[in-house]
């Protein structure tokens, strides 16, 4: 393959090394290390407007958890060596943490989980016979004590974890943007903000994907949707997305004030090749118009009834969720558009669909996390059956009156 | 693959070199070595005689100048037939500056000068013109071998960086970390590839390929735990630059008349 570009490019930066899958990656960590740090609002800080979520946030988590190293396994040249980083791992590599963040990161979450559907699995366990019964039991490990002082100390360890669970959370992703942040050849990822910069957007993308998730799964389910916990997520959303988008522009702005070298090729390519994704879609698509309706949400609580106040907020998450997107894809593919001659351009990236590193392979990853979310569902249901629903007929159409009644409760409420 | 069967070869070689010396030593214990050379024949004559190769008494540098490169790109076809370098990527390149009026400066290396050059089609006719040759500097503080996840980048004790084509995992991450595009992912064998200061060659007393080929002595390279060596000497006593010397990775690689354009 042949390249090309404009101006002057090392002939060997006319190749990409990085394509969509390296996009991917950090999208996915980044909604691992995001819902967890929503439901440990819950776990930790007892925000009990946000205990719907609880439940989800910990699967969501886990899910995508589960799928957050294939994108590196197919992009990986040579992926059947990939024990190498655990087995040979070279610690002044950045990219060798993965191996044991990973690994803890995932103790942590399954343990909590386990926790928190303890008292669940031990019901079904009881409930069931035949195989499913020993499926249960063994998720129990064989431990049927769900008294009230077990599942007290239960809690306290669930806290614990949770609490614990921040900072790994924080260090996964954090140590994400570190792999770009500390590549000191490219100007347009070498800056310490990076790691606050991929934290904050992943958190943004962890609450998104919870107020986007809860709505479907509480439509579909027939359940009423909190009013509470729509709110508070989308306070939550509001003020994550305004620290990530101000620290996106304060990186660009500081290169662009200094005016060293290197803003020669990067402001031409934000404003020339990565237009369309940077100003477009990260920006004004992805970011002014969300924090615009989130605001409304905030701000105008009173006067919003809960379905157009739900419906709001599940637009402004669905466009932040491509905003984050938009940034991965923006530092991961921008970052290489440019060579390292600071010199030349190489031509714009399109990735295949049907390739190895394809866009139907990055799709089908990507589903598959939610696929895991409907198994573990089908087994542990994250919700008690129609709880909330008006228990006739088919709660998937609870009524509109019903909305307008609990509208009007919390109106009364203030 | 070629790649892997190429530094195999490194290893195999090697590899023959000690069992000669084994067999040698059983021939001569059994009293008809000497008479015969069975192993010298088999071998070749230095496989016996040579001496053990040992890094710690080395430390490889390149020294270009800029004013006697004419961009003919003997040594970029040198290193492609040397070490299967396949195409459109490159261990060693050469660009070409050419600086016009004020400051305008066009800089191009149409396939890593492989094929040399063609004059300006517009005939404007340039300030100053040189040609630079380019090559994996041979940092001391390598970003590649600090970044590499697996430790399959690694710097020899006689200051060659180098890849571990049996132990690369192909993630790119060092073909990010240098500043000065060396590095690429080679498409046969999936790894990373770069200049290996063609380490099989200069193992065995020889030099390096392009310098070997270059017509007119641009590319120079030395040894400067070597008493009395040109290079060390001229490294010693006159003005040489680095690229990227902001960056503080420490090259190997020194450059003669150099100018403030090139990047
Ligand atoms: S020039 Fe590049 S590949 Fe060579 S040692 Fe330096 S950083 Fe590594
Ligand atoms: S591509 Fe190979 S040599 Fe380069 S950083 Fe990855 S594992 Fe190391």
């Amino acid at each position: 393959m042949e390249g090309s570009g404009v101006g002057f490019s090392y002939p060997n930066d006319l190749h990409i090394a990085w394509g969509v899958m390296i996009v991917l990656y950090p999208y996915v960590t980044g909604l691992v290390a995001g819902s967890f740090v929503v439901g440990s609002l819950y776990h930790v800080f007892g925000r009990q407007e946000l205990k719907p979520i609880s439940r989800l946030s910990l699967v969501a988590s886990l899910g995508f958890l589960i799928f957050a190293p294939v994108p590196l396994l197919f992009h990986l040249g040579q992926p059947m060596r990939c024990f190498n980083i655990m087995i040979t791992p070279n610690f002044s590599s950045a990219m060798a943490a993965f191996g044991v963040i990973y690994a803890v990161y995932f103790i942590i979450v399954l343990l909590e989980i386990w926790l928190v559907f303890r008292k669940d699995i031990v019901m079904n366990a009881r409930q069931n016979r035949g195989i499913l019964r020993w499926f249960y039991a063994s998720l129990a490990l064989w431990t049927y004590d769900v008294s009230d002082e077990s599942r007290k100390l239960d809690h306290k360890i669930v806290v614990v974890l949770a609490a614990i669970g921040i900072p790994a959370a924080c260090v996964l992703h954090g140590y994400v943007g570190f792999m770009f942040g500390s590549v000191k050849a490219n100007p347009y990822w070498s800056t310490p903000l990076m790691p606050v910069i991929f934290l904050t957007s992943a958190i943004t993308s962890g609450i998104a994907m919870m107020v986007v998730l809860y709505q479907i799964l509480m439509k579909f389910g027939g359940r009423t949707i909190e009013p509470d916990c729509v709110q508070s997520l989308c306070k939550w959303l509001w003020l994550f997305a305004i620290l990530a988008v101000t620290l996106e522009l304060l990186e660009i702005v500081c290169i662009a004030y200094e005016r060293s070298e290197e803003w020669v090729v990067i402001g031409t390519l934000l404003s020339g090749k990565l237009a369309f994704s940077f100003i477009g879609i990260q920006l004004v698509f992805g970011s002014l118009i969300p924090i615009i309706l989130l605001g409304i949400v905030v701000l105008m609580r009173p006067y919003l009834t809960n379905p157009l106040r739900n419906t709001i907020g599940f637009v402004a998450a669905l466009f932040l969720l491509v905003q984050v997107l938009a940034m991965r894809w923006n530092v991961v593919i921008g970052g290489q558009l440019f060579s390292k001659s600071l010199m030349g351009f190489r031509e714009a990236y399109q990735p295949g669909l049907f390739e190895k590193e394809g866009l139907g392979v990055a799709l089908l990853i990507f589903l598959a996390s939610f696929v895991f979310m409907a198994i573990f569902n089908r087994f542990l249901p994250m919700y008690e059956k129609k709880e909330n629903g008006n228990g006739t007929g088919d709660g998937a159409k609870t009524g509109f009156t019903e909305r307008r009644e609990a509208a009007k409760s919390e109106e009364a409420r203030g | 693959m070629e790649e892997t069967k190429k530094t195999g070869g490194v290893t195999r070689r090697e590899a023959l070199g000690t069992s000669a010396k084994g067999l040698a030593g059983a021939m001569f214990v059994a009293g008809f070595g000497k008479e015969l050379d069975v192993a010298g024949w088999l071998f070749g004559k230095d496989a016996v005689s040579k001496p053990a190769y040992d890094p710690t008494k080395h430390m490889y540098t390149f020294l270009f100048d800029i004013s006697k490169c004419i961009g003919c790109g003997s040594c970029v076809r040198a290193c492609e037939r040397e070490n299967n370098v396949p195409p459109h990527h490159f261990r060693t390149w050469i660009e070409r500056y050419r600086v016009f009026g004020e400051d305008r400066v066009l800089v191009d290396s149409p396939n890593g000068g492989h094929d040399g050059f063609e004059p300006d089609p517009s005939g404007e006719v340039a300030r100053k013109a040189f040609f630079v040759p380019k090559i994996c500097n041979h940092c001391e503080f390598t970003p590649c071998v600090q970044l590499c996840p697996v430790g399959a980048s690694y710097r020899t004790p006689d200051g060659v960086v180098l890849v571990d084509v049996k132990r690369c995992i192909g993630c790119g991450y060092c073909v990010q970390a240098c500043p000065y595009g060396s590095r690429f992912l080679n498409p046969d064998g999936h790894v990373a590839s770069k200049c290996t200061m063609c380490y099989h060659r200069i193992t065995k007393g020889m030099r390096p390929t392009c310098v070997e080929m270059c017509p007119t002595g641009a590319r120079r390279w030395g040894d400067l735990k070597k008493p009395g060596d040109p290079v060390a000497e001229i490294l010693a006593t006159r003005e040489t630059h680095v690229l990227k010397p902001e960056l503080l990775t420490k090259p190997h690689c020194f450059y003669l008349g150099m100018y403030k354009e090139v990047r």
